[in-house]
């Protein structure tokens, strides 16, 4: 269901400390958002691919994991040019593609990809929980984090648990069709997992009573900050500064 | 003479009857000592309550009447019962159940952070519980990863974690291969506490448990 295929490695990028990497991913992906420039954006993407190469992933499996985002570029590749007024660069009859347009979606194009490679290759290096873990750190509500951890926990048993049902309705030679059979099975299904999954959960809560839950979760590992943590955040911080500077701060490259 | 009585007792029940929401009787006037170094085997047909009756032990599930003597205390409020978590370990049927951290390291230390024992103790407990269940090395494993048979060990391992004085265990060999079932005997003799055994399994039990306990007709016939 979730798989973190991506998390296990021996990269240097895979060490880092995810505090680390949350405090980084967080501002670059708002500069890379906020930024207008083309040039801008591929300075992002050409430092997003270095820290892809960095992490050393393969890069058939990173495309892959790009194809979702490619339905949305695509959508804006039709829409855009078409759309947006400005410099016409072809027209016929009522369909005018705008300069203006393409550069938009090149745009949006670019950062978008860079984006995603960025949090590939830092976010997707460390594993679920220890984002989770790194997360508490910046004191968002406890409440939101058990949340995410207790349901990133048990999707994988829930998914096996939907799996099954699956399995059963169609040795017994269940096809879904657009009939009242179909929707009502499927009632059913979604019906039986919302019952198992309250009753698991109540066995759960139950199971951490046994282990003396009282309401609060302790971290057994802490994270510790290396001089390598450090580096790395310095020199990253430099760069945004410089791609900042680049965006906002001066006009060369209009 | 009674209160001396008493104490040699882990668990008293006089009584007991319970009765789930839609109005069925599962347990009705059960009556039951267990005691230290009783390695008992509970039998009883399908849907009897013996799952019902663990949980009532462990102050999970309320029962309607009838009076729970603990470790020699009277057992009613869920206060009284964080004593009885702590002392007594339940290992679950369902293992998914029992480990929701996401490595086997964190489940493992989740009893003892609890006790409030310092990171440093609960590494060491971690450490030696892992060696228990020849599990070494198995810190970073992701538990949803871990094949059936070790995550009932795991689960094992997050009971004796606590070091329990008795261990309740619901069906704690079905499902396992032949060597997981060994391994799982070898760990259960090696521990030398009292316990109470539910399981189907005859041969098992033959294997495991010393005495044992049927749950009939709602009630608990003992039988050596």
């Amino acid at each position: 269901m979730i798989n973190e295929r991506f998390s296990e490695g021996n990269s240097f990028l895979h060490s880092l400390d995810p505090r680390v990497k949350i405090s980084i991913v967080f501002p670059y992906a708002c500069v890379i958002a906020l930024s207008q420039k083309i040039p801008v954006a591929v300075l992002c993407l050409c430092i997003a691919f270095v820290l892809l190469l960095y992490a050393k992933l393969k890069i058939s499996n990173v495309l892959k994991s790009l194809k979702v985002l490619l339905v949305f570029i695509i959508l804006l590749w039709i829409f855009l040019p078409l759309s947006m007024p400005g410099m016409p660069l072809y027209a016929r009859g009522a369909l005018v593609v705008s300069r203006e347009g393409i550069m938009k979606a090149l745009s949006i194009t670019l950062k978008s990809v860079a984006i995603v490679f960025i949090i590939v290759s830092l976010l997707a290096t460390s594993t679920v929980f220890s984002l989770v873990h790194a997360m508490s750190h910046f004191h968002l509500p406890k409440k939101l984090l058990y949340l995410a951890f207790l349901s990133y926990r048990y999707i994988h048993v829930l998914y096996v648990e939907y799996a099954r049902l699956k399995d059963a309705m169609r040795i017994r030679g269940f096809k879904a069709g657009t009939n009242i059979h179909t929707y009502k099975t499927y009632g059913y299904l979604i019906g039986m997992l919302l019952i198992r999954s309250f009753e698991r959960s109540e066995r759960i809560y139950h199971a951490m009573l046994c282990r003396g839950f009282q309401g609060r979760f302790y971290l057994l590992d802490h994270f510790t900050l290396r001089r390598s943590d450090i580096r790395f955040a310095s020199i990253m911080t430099v760069i945004l500064a410089g791609v900042i500077w680049l965006e906002w701060g001066t006009r060369i490259l209009l | 003479m009674a209160g001396v009585g008493h104490k040699d007792f882990i668990v008293e029940i006089e009584g007991l009857c319970f009765t789930y929401g839609n109005g069925i009787d599962v347990l009705e006037n059960v009556n039951f000592k267990f005691g230290p170094g009783m390695q008992a085997g509970l039998y009883g047909a399908n849907g009897s309550g013996k799952t019902t009756l663990f949980h009532i032990i462990m102050g999970l599930l309320k029962p309607k009447s009838g009076t729970l003597r603990i470790f020699g205390q009277d057992r009613k409020s869920s206060a009284d019962f964080a004593d009885v978590r702590r002392r007594i370990g339940l290992l679950f049927q369902d293992s998914d159940d029992q480990l929701f951290s996401p490595t086997v390291a964190e489940d493992i230390a989740f009893g003892p952070l609890n006790l409030g024992k310092n990171r440093e103790e609960v590494q060491d407990i971690v450490r030696e519980t892992l060696h228990i269940l020849g599990l070494d090395g198995f810190e970073h494993r992701i538990t949803f990863r871990l094949s059936g048979g070790e995550k009932r060990l795991v689960a094992l391992g997050t009971v004796i974690a606590m070091d329990p004085e008795a261990l309740l265990l619901d069906e704690p060999v079905i499902g396992l291969d032949d060597e997981h079932r060994e391994k799982f005997i070898c760990i259960l003799k090696e521990m030398k506490r009292p316990y109470i055994i539910i399981s189907h399994d005859r041969e098992f039990l033959q294997e495991v448990a010393t005495t044992a306990f049927f749950l009939r007709d709602k009630e608990i016939v003992w039988q050596s």
